[in-house]
């Protein structure tokens, strides 16, 4: 059986500094994130654990999933020196190069993913309002959650997915290709115009994600050159022998809850038919990066894309196939994997979304962000008699992006929720219960003064009359409410968790 | 689960025009229409009131 399909996001954000003629990224993003966490430590509200900076000891970008990386790879560096905090629901807020950046913690379903995705645009939003208090009147840190500056410019939002280690690569490669290829058509977030080299506006008025202008390879090591479909990145934050971590680094940030849920759910579901061996046939692209473009490029969903056996195949039938190779497999294997009843409701929305996508895209304008989107442009555009590079589309593009509550498009459109504002509102403080992120949560709400660092799978505490000790979590499915509630509840101290926890079988 | 077979949907058989052209006007038509007419006479309002400098100065080096 598949393991646990354990995931989460990490998304870079987009981030103007107005007002000033004087503005570096890298220092508005410190400044962005360090305001959030003074103000509300200040506030003693629930959010990041004061004192406890990120532990690097477990980080190894540069280790790649074939065993030794290709000459001329270039490995991501790391950055220790910037802010890099650790929160309460078990997320990671923290300057990646230079944007800031914010990554959820581990959740077991795609359900909870899209809740603490939904908590890091609260946190982000919050960020904002605090700077602005810290900053000269006139002055602004805005703040936005898409992929690309208009001009070259590409920034993140990857997704992890635990798996087994005994999965062939080779077979993850390739159908994991297939779906990352042919999903855009439900994940894009839509773009005016196109940022691959010699295409200009006039002939891509509009494309369905942000992302498909940047990917050149077909598997790779890298994130910011030559960026592969397949991301190789061998950092499983967890036990390697057991376990990889797939670092998806296709899509496109969301704004549409609906599309981050499917964006995830429907790629652990396939990640756990690979794991399996149930997925009978396998989709070959002649040229995947050409794919790539062709299904971002293509509105009327309809162009063949052209298979290695020599065949055809349109994005909607490979995801149709896929849908039922995932009908097929909740019958056989259960859905366990994937969140149980969770699962079921990824495999539904995928078909309402498919169906929609197959009848007229415009009729998911509340679900996906790149059909919402094209309406506005196009519905702007017809209205003033705009030429598709007026700047005007191209400011709407980035403002459906924008997360200010009231400069914010996409707030206007309507788009269907499937978190709560109240549930939302938790996840700020309250981290998953049925990962380990519910014992790193806990332990920093209850003993933060007591850990010096923390990160993926390890705590490091300091109780004063010993040395460190190094907790290690390298099972990301243990450390859940269920496992460790009482024993934490029993404890006063850090001190007495680290004798408990030194108590054979005590864990 | 039985019914699989009834919710599996054939390989489509599209036109391959109708989408881009002229979608949208399905039966809520022009409810939807109006709706829309609606969206953007607020984001008229909330529109960045000088879109080229908005535009021009919005980079973003160092990502991934």
């Amino acid at each position: 059986m598949a393991v646990p399909k354990i995931c989460g996001i990490e998304t870079e954000f987009g981030i103007a500094h107005t007002g000033t003629e004087d503005s570096n990224p890298i220092t508005a993003s410190s400044l962005l994130i360090n305001s959030y966490l003074s103000e509300v430590e200040r506030t003693g509200e629930g959010g990041p654990a004061s004192g406890v900076s990120w532990d690097f000891e477990d980080e190894m970008p540069g280790n790649d999933i074939r065993g030794i990386a290709p000459l001329g790879s270039l490995a991501p560096e790391i950055e220790t020196h910037l802010v890099n905090a650790v929160l309460t629901n078990g997320a990671r807020y923290y300057v990646d190069h230079a944007h800031p950046e914010l990554s959820t913690p581990e959740c077991s379903n795609a359900l909870d993913v899209t809740r603490y995705d939904k908590a890091a645009e609260l946190i982000l939003n919050r960020s904002m309002e605090s700077a602005a208090r810290v900053l000269p009147l006139g002055q602004e840190l805005v703040v936005y959650k898409n992929n690309s500056d208009g001009k070259g410019n590409s920034y993140g939002c990857h997704e992890n997915f635990l798996m087994a280690r005994s999965t062939p690569f080779s077979q993850i490669v390739v159908h994991a290709t297939a779906h990352l290829v042919t999903r855009q058509i439900f994940t894009g977030s839509g773009k005016v115009g196109s940022e691959a080299p010699g295409l200009t506006t006039a002939e891509v008025p509009f494309q369905i994600t942000q992302r498909a202008d940047f990917f050149e390879e077909e598997v790779g090591l890298e994130t910011t050159l030559k960026r592969p479909i397949i991301n190789t990145r061998d950092e499983p934050h967890a036990d390697a022998r057991l376990y990889r971590r797939l670092h998806v680094i296709t899509g496109d940030a969301n704004m549409s809850e609906v599309a981050t849920f499917l964006k995830v759910g429907t790629t652990a579901i396939v990640l756990a038919m690979v794991e399996d061996n149930v997925l009978p046939r396998e989709f070959r692209f002649r040229t995947p990066v050409q794919a790539m473009r062709q299904v971002s490029y293509d509105l009327s969903l309809a162009k063949p894309l052209e298979l290695a056996d020599g065949t055809t195949a349109t994005a909607l039938e490979i995801q149709w196939d896929l849908l039922d190779q995932a009908r097929k497999y909740a019958d056989s294997h259960g859905l366990d994997a994937v969140g149980g009843p969770v699962g079921d409701m990824v495999i539904d929305r995928w078909e309402q979304v498919l169906a929609g996508l197959e009848a007229d895209p415009m009729t998911l304008a509340r679900q996906l962000d790149w059909v919402a989107k094209y309406q506005l442009i196009r519905g702007l555009a017809q209205r003033h008699g705009l030429e598709p590079d007026d700047a005007r589309l191209a400011a709407l593009d980035l403002q459906y992006h924008d997360l200010r509550p009231e400069r914010s498009v996409a707030a206007r459109v309507g788009l269907e929720t499937l978190v709560s504002v109240e549930d939302a509102k938790a996840a700020i403080s309250e981290p998953p219960t049925d990962t380990r992120a519910y014992f790193r949560g806990q332990c920093l709400k209850r003993w933060a003064p007591s850990i010096v660092a923390a990160n993926w799978d390890s705590i490091v505490f300091d109780v004063g009359d010993e040395p460190l000790r190094r907790v290690p979590m390298m099972e990301p499915a243990r450390g859940t409410a269920d496992h460790v509630q009482d024993l934490l509840a029993d404890c006063d101290t850090a001190a007495e968790l680290l004798a408990r926890l030194r108590e054979p079988r005590s864990r | 689960m039985a019914e699989r077979e009834q919710i599996k949907k054939p390989a489509p058989q599209r036109e391959q025009s109708d989408v881009e052209d002229a979608p949208a006007v399905s039966g809520q038509g022009e409810e939807l229409k109006a709706e829309l007419d609606e969206l953007l006479d607020e984001i008229d309002e909330v529109l960045e009131s000088n879109a080229e400098d908005f535009v021009k100065s919005y980079i973003q080096k160092g990502g991934q």
